[in-house]
């Protein structure tokens, strides 16, 4: 019996994609002082994106979508990553808040919100995490209660990134006559689309993470009031939209965070490396080519309206490895005591890969979650 | 996947799983040649299918050929599979003709030499062609040797005088053996020029490729092996397969293995590019990233296995042994990542990235 539970297709990309590459190119070069920079939250930038049609683009034309394929949004990702572009801005709307209204959204929220997503216009962020509920979601304690003309909740969220800067989030949260069902944990689940900016009863405190920056923040939602035309899916479905969320999320878009530090060391090794060197660098390099093939896989089993969870989760945790590998073996290659603020290119990339690490393998689930969902998709769970 | 690739594939898939058994692979390892499996293989046509049909082939595709050593991997078949398909075309290219029954080919490490010089109307062949797969038994050898003026191609069969190999084993059992050439006569008619897209390069890189499919398809089958005993196996009060600690290893495994197919994907694929030097890179990358997969596959399948997985009674060792060798065959992941390594700083930093995505 052959093992077909993971399939890794072979794939060429269209020419549009790669005509697309060119494109990309020339608008990065065009923007180069935008890039590399710790500054990761761009409106400007953005919107120079959204001109081109570069948000949401495989959605329909009648949301503002451009309906490219995915192999192009494939394209367009990793130049964007490669490059070290500021994608803050439209990032998590363009993954997965944007394609999960699409796919759960009203007819009225469909065309309230995606046009100007695609304007890079609105902001998202996720709100799954809570203070006592990280990878147990169905854990979540923030509770929702059906009200005169909308709904009134109360519970708190944590590692919400940009949440001071983003216009709204999706809210996971339960029903509060869900109460604790042992049984069924996931009863009750329901998701809101929470207008952060002008809503009574929300306080942001930020979260400084190691690197001394404002990402994460908690979030209080105190008796905070959502319309009814902001009830997000359906009442109890919230379960079954946040997993079609986290799909969105996982697409393995991640093992370009690092790049840059990969080509320092490149640089630094210089045209002539000795054969140890050049080893050592040619096991990375092997690693990243093997990913980006694992990668477009997924990008055609999606453009085929697959739902590759297991082939994510595989490329995933690779990627995180691989990634969390570049500062350790730069270190053994080329010693140098990193600095986040150094002139010195490889340097300072070696500071923040070494600081970044730890966290590829937790945000977007994980490693030993993604690694629960291979053995489940090995049939062992 | 063509039809007829699929077809192909599932047909070849039947046959080494009857033909391939513990008994086969036991009998192999003490000398005992398969016949019963070669003749099978050999009906199929597929040994030869890359050759012209001017010359008893039928033109057949390098993917698909890669594809059945891939399956051949997985059942781990104890026959030169590869080596005969590598010696067909290198003899067949230049011209010699080519017969029925298994070949070998070489040399298969870099750091071997072959030297060619005339004698007469004939030949006089001087060098070393070490661990050559199946020398003692195959009934062609087609080696690549340096001539007055440029690479040549040189085949013996059996019973050449002077030409014994003394043996070797690698550590799945499979011959290996070692020749050494001292001005060995040849009649003119053995001897012919490489033909057109043939060279000890070449060879190396397709030879690499081989081993990389077919670790791909050994790691496969031990994939399967320790699924389905993490699924049986009990240990205090459950199978050992319902325990965290083991889904997680399976899990890596599985992300291995995973990996490991999609690189030498990419290296069959860069079989078809004009370029020689880009396609050295991926077929680069291919044998490290499979080499580097196999053992990391290897030691969790063991460790799911615990002790039974030691035995040579138990099956994972026929995958394992040939995972541990083959990465090493044709260069292993040091040689083959220096390779990609030297490649990506002799072309500079900035160029990285269009060298990775502009293929």
């Amino acid at each position: 019996m052959t093992f077909q539970a993971f399939r890794f297709d072979p794939i060429e990309l269209p020419p549009a994609a790669q005509a697309l590459r060119k494109e990309v190119r020339a608008f990065l070069q065009d923007n180069a002082a935008s890039l590399g920079n710790r500054r990761d939250y761009d409106q400007a930038f953005s919107r120079r994106m959204a001109e081109r049609g570069w948000i949401g683009m495989t959605w329909p034309k009648q949301y503002g979508g451009s309906e490219r394929t995915a192999f192009e949004r494939y394209v367009l990702i990793e130049e964007l990553l490669a490059a070290g572009a500021p994608v803050g801005f439209h990032w998590t709307a363009d993954r997965q808040s944007g394609p999960n209204i699409l796919r759960y959204g009203t007819d009225e929220q469909k065309d309230w919100f995606l046009p100007r997503i695609t304007r890079g216009e609105l902001s998202f962020c996720i709100g799954m995490s809570e203070p006592d509920s990280g990878s147990d979601l169905a854990g979540t304690r923030t509770r929702a209660v059906k009200v005169d003309g909308g709904f009134r909740i109360n519970g708190s969220k944590l590692w919400t990134s940009n949440a001071h800067r983003a216009d709204y989030m999706i809210l996971f949260c339960k029903m509060a006559e869900a109460g604790q069902d042992e049984v069924d944990r996931h009863a009750g689940a329901t998701q809101f689309l929470v207008d952060l900016k002008n809503s009574p009863g929300i306080e942001i405190r930020p979260v400084i993470n190691l690197l001394g920056e404002h990402h994460f923040n908690q979030i209080f939602l105190t008796d905070l009031f959502v319309p009814d035309n902001r009830l997000f899916g359906e009442i109890g479905n919230g379960w079954r939209q946040v997993s079609s969320e986290l799909a969105f999320e996982r697409r393995p878009d991640r093992f370009l965070v690092l790049f840059k530090l990969l080509v320092e060391m490149v640089r630094v090794a210089g045209p002539n490396p000795d054969r140890a060197t050049a080893a050592a660098l040619g096991k990375l390099v092997a690693q990243l080519a093997t990913l980006r093939r694992m990668s477009l896989s997924i990008a055609g089993m999606l453009q085929e309206g697959l739902q590759p969870l297991t082939e994510a989760a595989v490329t995933k945790d690779l990627g995180t490895r691989y990634e969390q590998d570049l500062p350790i073996v730069a270190r053994q290659l080329f010693p140098a005591e990193p600095e986040l603020e150094a002139v010195d290119t490889y340097v300072s990339m070696l500071a923040r890969g070494t600081m970044n690490a730890p966290r590829l393998s937790i945000q977007g689930g994980t490693r030993e979650i993604l690694r629960g969902i291979i053995a489940r998709g090995l049939g062992l769970r | 996947m063509r039809d007829e690739t699929r077809m192909l594939l599932e047909s070849m898939g039947r046959l080494f799983e009857d033909h391939c058994t513990k008994q086969v692979a036991d009998a192999a390892e003490t000398g005992v040649f398969p016949d019963a499996l070669w003749h099978a293989v050999s009906e199929t046509g597929v040994p030869l299918a890359a050759l012209p049909e001017s010359a008893g082939g039928a033109d057949a595709e390098w993917s698909d050929l890669f594809a059945v050593l891939r399956v051949a991997g997985r059942f781990a078949a104890p026959i030169p599979l590869a080596e005969t398909m590598l010696a067909a075309w290198v003899a067949s290219a230049a011209g010699l003709e080519v017969s029925e029954g298994p070949m070998t080919v070489g040399p298969v490490r870099a750091d071997d030499r072959l030297t060619l010089e005339r004698d007469g109307n004939g030949w006089r062949l001087s060098g070393r062609a070490s661990r050559l797969p199946w020398a003692a038994q195959a009934g062609q050898v087609v080696l690549i040797t340096d001539g007055p003026d440029g690479e040549m191609v040189v085949m013996f069969g059996d019973g050449v005088e002077g030409a014994v190999p003394s043996p070797g084993r690698n550590m799945a059992g499979e011959p290996r053996d070692t020749y050494r050439f001292d001005g060995l006569g040849l009649a003119g008619n053995v001897v012919a020029p490489v033909g057109p897209g043939v060279n000890r390069a070449a060879l190396y890189r397709r030879g690499a490729l081989a081993r990389a499919v077919m670790m791909a398809g050994a790691m496969e089958r031990a994939l399967d092996t320790a699924v389905a005993y993490a699924g049986e196996r009990k240990q205090f009060g459950r199978q050992i397969g319902k325990f965290q600690a083991v889904q997680q290893q399976l899990a890596v495994m599985a992300g291995q293995v995973a990996a490991a197919g999609a690189a030498a994907d990419a290296g069959v694929e860069a079989l078809s590019l004009d370029d020689p030097a880009m396609q050295e890179f991926l077929v680069a990358i291919a044998k490290t990233r499979v080499g580097d997969a196999a053992t990391l596959a290897s030691e969790i399948a063991h460790q799911v296995h615990g002790a039974i997985g030691f035995t040579k009674e138990y099956s994972l060792q026929l995958s394992t042994r040939r995972l541990w060798s083959w990465r090493d065959e044709f260069g292993g992941e040091m040689e083959w990542a220096a390779k990609v390594g030297g490649f990506v700083c002799a072309r500079g930093a900035d160029a990285l990235w269009p060298t990775l995505t502009d293929g």
